[in-house]
């Protein structure tokens, strides 16, 4: 919870640094501020606190994921130094990550549906801004808008959802709603509340980016600018998804089986279509988008082998996911700081002309691709098992022969860096560093995966 | 401890090689090589050959899911680690001195070693996939930055093809930990329990998931066609990576991780997996004898090869097991020795076409000489190292079924139908225009082409040592049946 205030303490603080010219301090501030913010995840670590009636409970699951966030939004920040560097709105945009930030928090330790309703609009009113933040390109203008239509539409159906299971139960609170399942034959239970759940898994589909509801994600990403593509593709997916599990598999799950059917629908959808289109990209971005998209149908997998004890691989898989990701996002947003876009074509040469640049690169999609020993891997093994172990076959075969596709397209980039290209890209010494704490960070994490707790 | 440092030296070499300058590094990987040649001689003079596993090391690793750090030789990993550390001193050797980025390269290569090593010594079915696909990176790698010309493409059709193979197998791993009893786990032997323990209809699927995958590496027809085109576009250490080495993997595979762990369905689906063997064995000797470029060529020979080792391994006899180890051995070392010719005619003539060839004895007699022998180990001639294991592995197939055996056999016809065409056009004849200005063996190339001409003939004479390594861990395999067939009387 403490990390909670300083988080939006710095929010205001970013905001106020305006009028009272401390712009200057706002950068340092806000590494400093998450700093401290992790600091006191970890020595929250041991209690289990409930906050406001409880409506808000930092566990160990919102603590883990909220020191998942926090750490990502840490090597964020560390990536786009540059993207605060402008004149314009730059206390503006830093205020703006922070509340969104917040919001992430907020949706990884609700206890309460309303609590739930508020972090992701707060979240999301955040980005859409942000997505248009870069107000002289048209594509950024329309992404922004297109995603705020979208989202706004996807939180009405959350809404609506939220409004119909309160119906039936007569409660917010997630605990009390799971008990009034087990408590009630689910013949008793009005046909609404089922359709109410329906609509809540449809709105978190939205917001995690699950095929059929992706319309928005490759469009928005590759609109944006590259920072705020990365904070989406890493810290919002983190937040999404630890928000998608804590409602239904802490609770909503106990009551029909028909839901996780839908779910397992949505995660096919989401494996082979997100896949698929992937391969036909061009644009490194647009294709990282993808399969942003569709890494979701393996977490996906994951929970519908076992809803209620897959958090610990899923949150295995968002680490192994989110450190490669943001690796590649640090990759994509030098190249295209230097040249002007990431098409493919931009990243031949690199690996003559700069090697570190190109074994990260190939180290994070390596890692994405779910190659040994890669975090990456680890992440895709435990999912595996997972299935398996539920004897899921039929369904692991289908994702094994995504992942297959995966490789097709992550590495065709890894190709391109090989092939003969021009001029090097100018890197600054601090990119370098973080570059290479990153790759570090992945082949750690990836050979010693009991550093991420396994429970 | 012994097999630790075998397995983490070549990686620490790797490391060091990386940071070093482009001058220097080709000689500090030579010497990282040969010194891991040095330390596996040593090993293999230790190993006590009338016990199995030996040089242990057992370590937990990622204890909440039963995947421990365990390593372990016994008589068969032993030869394989051995050909391993033989070849790739010669293929650093082999590797021109203009060799782009020299340091990324053997690093590379040296990678390569440590994760071979690891596949060839693991004993645990999660280390054993690490290490089986770790060795796929640095080979992806090797090809696709110094490859010929459509690199890009045919080396993604390789990852592709071969990585489906392993994730199949990933499956089947899973599948079998999950039968393993109580806090489940991946060490061998309770992997071969649970296997062991399933019934015939788990038992085929597991082996169709495992086969896949080895046949693919091998490759066995016809999952063969990533092959030719791979190895002909890689650069020429690549390819002797990959045939010399690589393609021991699979059959290894086979021995440790398919027979014993569902011999029901081994028995079962024997028939299948020889009679592929040997449909590919005519196969793509014929179309060896059809084809122009050089390198091709040795490509579709060393698809027929692999089917006789993989014909006669399956018919779980002895003499087919032992064939398969002698001819593991002779047919690396060949397939070696043949490549680099190629590579050394090629350098020199701009050239792989046979049909431009001509004449080269004339004018190189002692690459004309080394590449006889080296072909007549090919041709398995008798007192060649090619020999031992072509006729341990045809008798075995000959016990097995007459017809088969009669087939598998005409690969030795077949064989030297091409082989000595190949000899005939390329060194006999008249000296050409191509061929005129090559010169002869330079005494870097001799360096590495005699150590092959010595082994060629030594394993050829004398092969009593190599068939001792091996025969208790085989015959330890094979009694695995005979318990099988007593328990069902």
């Amino acid at each position: 919870m403490n990390a909670l205030f300083v988080i939006c303490g710095i929010g205001v603080f970013s905001l106020l640094a305006e009028v009272f010219n401390l712009k200057k301090w706002v950068q340092a501030v806000s590494l400093v501020g998450l700093l401290a913010a992790l600091v006191f995840i970890v020595s929250d670590w041991k209690a289990i606190s409930y906050y406001y009636q409880g409506m808000v409970v930092f566990d160990r699951f919102a603590m883990a994921f909220s020191g998942l966030v926090l750490i990502i939004a840490f090597f964020w920040f560390w990536m786009s130094i540059d993207f605060f560097k402008g004149e314009a709105h730059r206390t503006d945009k830093s205020a703006l990550v922070f509340f969104a930030i917040a919001g992430a928090i907020m949706m990884l330790s609700f206890n309460n549906m309303a609590v739930l309703f508020l972090g992701i609009e707060i979240l999301s009113i955040s980005l859409y801004v942000l997505a248009g933040s870069n107000k002289e390109n048209l594509f950024s203008t329309e992404a922004a808008f297109k995603y705020f239509l979208m989202g706004s539409f996807a939180t009405g159906f959350l809404l609506f959802g939220i409004a119909l299971v309160y119906g039936a139960t007569g409660t917010f609170d997630i605990t009390s709603i799971s008990d009034f399942i087990l408590s009630n034959p689910p013949t008793k239970l009005p046909r609404f509340f089922f359709i109410g759940g329906l609509l809540i898994m449809i709105g978190l589909a939205f917001k995690i980016s699950a095929v059929p509801f992706h319309m928005w994600a490759p469009d928005v990403y590759e609109g944006s600018p590259t920072p705020i593509t990365a904070f989406m593709s890493t810290i919002v997916k983190i937040a999404a998804f630890g928000a998608f599990l804590r409602i239904f598999s802490f609770s909503l799950v106990y009551f029909s089986p028909a839901l996780l059917w839908i779910e397992q629908g949505l995660m096919l959808l989401t494996l082979i279509v997100a896949n698929v289109t992937a391969v036909y990209q061009t644009n490194v971005k647009r294709m990282l988008a993808y399969s942003s998209v569709g890494q979701v149908g393996y977490l996906l997998l994951a929970f519908s082998s076992d809803s209620r004890h897959s958090s610990g691989a899923i949150f295995y898989y968002l680490v192994a996911y989110a450190l490669a990701s943001i690796l590649s996002f640090s990759v994509v947003h030098i190249v295209e700081k230097a040249k002007g876009n990431a098409g493919i074509d931009n990243f031949k040469g690199i690996f003559k002309s700069n090697p570190l640049v190109g074994v990260a690169f190939t180290i994070a999609l390596l890692s994405l691709a779910g190659i040994p020993p890669l975090a990456g891997f680890f992440g895709k093994y435990l999912v595996f098992t997972l299935s398996i172990g539920k004897g899921f076959i039929g369904m692991t075969v289908v994702a094994v022969i995504t992942s297959l596709i995966g490789v097709y397209y992550y590495f065709k980039p890894i190709i391109a860096m090989t092939q003969p290209g021009e001029d090097s890209i100018s890197v600054s010494a601090s990119q370098k560093l973080l570059l290479l704490i990153l790759i570090l960070a992945n082949l750690l994490v990836g050979i010693f995966p009991e550093l991420i707790r396994l429970v | 401890m012994l097999t630790a440092l075998l397995l983490f030296f070549p990686l620490l070499v790797s490391v060091v090689v990386l940071a070093m300058k482009p001058a220097q590094a080709r000689s500090i990987a030579f010497a990282g090589a040969v010194l891991e040649l040095v330390l596996s001689v040593y090993v293999a003079l230790q190993f006590d050959k009338s016990q199995l596993d030996q040089f242990g090391l057992n370590k937990e690793w990622i204890s909440t899911l039963g995947i421990s750090f365990s390593i372990g030789m016994d008589g068969i990993s032993l030869l394989l680690v051995l050909l391993t550390t033989v070849l790739i001193p010669l293929i650093v050797l082999s590797a021109f001195k203009d060799t782009e980025r020299p340091a990324s390269f053997y690093s590379l290569i040296m990678l390569m070693q440590s994760a071979l090593i690891g596949v060839f010594t693991a004993k645990d079915g999660f280390l054993f996939y690490l290490f089986w696909e770790i060795a796929l990176i640095p080979v992806y790698f090797i090809c696709l930055v110094w490859g010929g010309e459509n690199k890009g493409k045919i080396t993604l059709k390789f990852f592709i093809y071969t990585l489906t193979g392993s994730l199949f197998m990933l499956v089947a791993l899973i599948y079998l930990y999950f039968k393993t009893p109580g806090h489940h786990t991946f060490a061998i032997q309770s992997l071969y329990d649970a296997g062991r323990a399933l019934e015939a209809s788990q038992q085929t699927y597991v082996f169709f998931a495992l086969f896949f995958a080895f046949a693919i590496k091998m490759p066995i027809f016809p999952l063969h066609t990533w092959q030719p085109d791979t190895y002909t576009v890689a650069p020429v250490q690549g390819t002797m990576l990959l045939s010399g080495i690589m393609l021991k993997m699979g059959i290894y595979g086979v021995i440790r991780w398919l027979i014993p762990v569902v011999p029901q369905a081994v028995q079962h689906w024997g028939y299948l997996a020889i009679i592929l063997s040997v449909v590919g064995i005519i196969y793509a000797s014929c179309i060896a004898i059809v084809q122009k470029d050089f390198k091709r060529l040795i490509a579709y020979s060393s698809i027929a090869h692999v089917g006789l080792i993989s014909g006669g391994l399956f018919t779980l006899s002895i003499v087919g097991l032992q064939g398969a180890m002698v001819q593991m051995l002779s047919h690396g070392i060949v397939v070696f020795g043949l490549f680099y010719i190629i590579e050394i005619v090629e350098a020199r003539t701009k050239t792989r076409e046979l049909a431009q060839l001509g004449g080269i004895r004339n004018v190189a007699p002692i690459l004309a000489s080394v590449f006889l022998v080296i072909m007549l180990g090919s041709v398995a001639l008798p007192l060649t190292s090619g020999f031992i294991g072509e006729f341990l592995l045809i008798s075995s197939l000959v016990q097995y079924k007459l017809w088969i055996g009669a087939v598998a056999g005409l690969t030795i016809i077949l064989g030297a139908v091409y082989m000595l065409r190949t000899f005939q056009k390329s060194m006999l004849g008249e000296t050409n225009g191509v061929t005129a200005l090559l010169t002869d063996l330079s005494g870097q190339e001799k360096l590495v082409l005699f150590p092959v001409v010595v082994l060629v003939i030594l394993i050829g004479v004398y092969p009593t040592p190599l068939l001792s390594i091996s025969e208790v861990a085989a015959s330890n395999l094979l009694s695995l049946f005979s318990d099988l067939s007593a328990s069902v009387k």
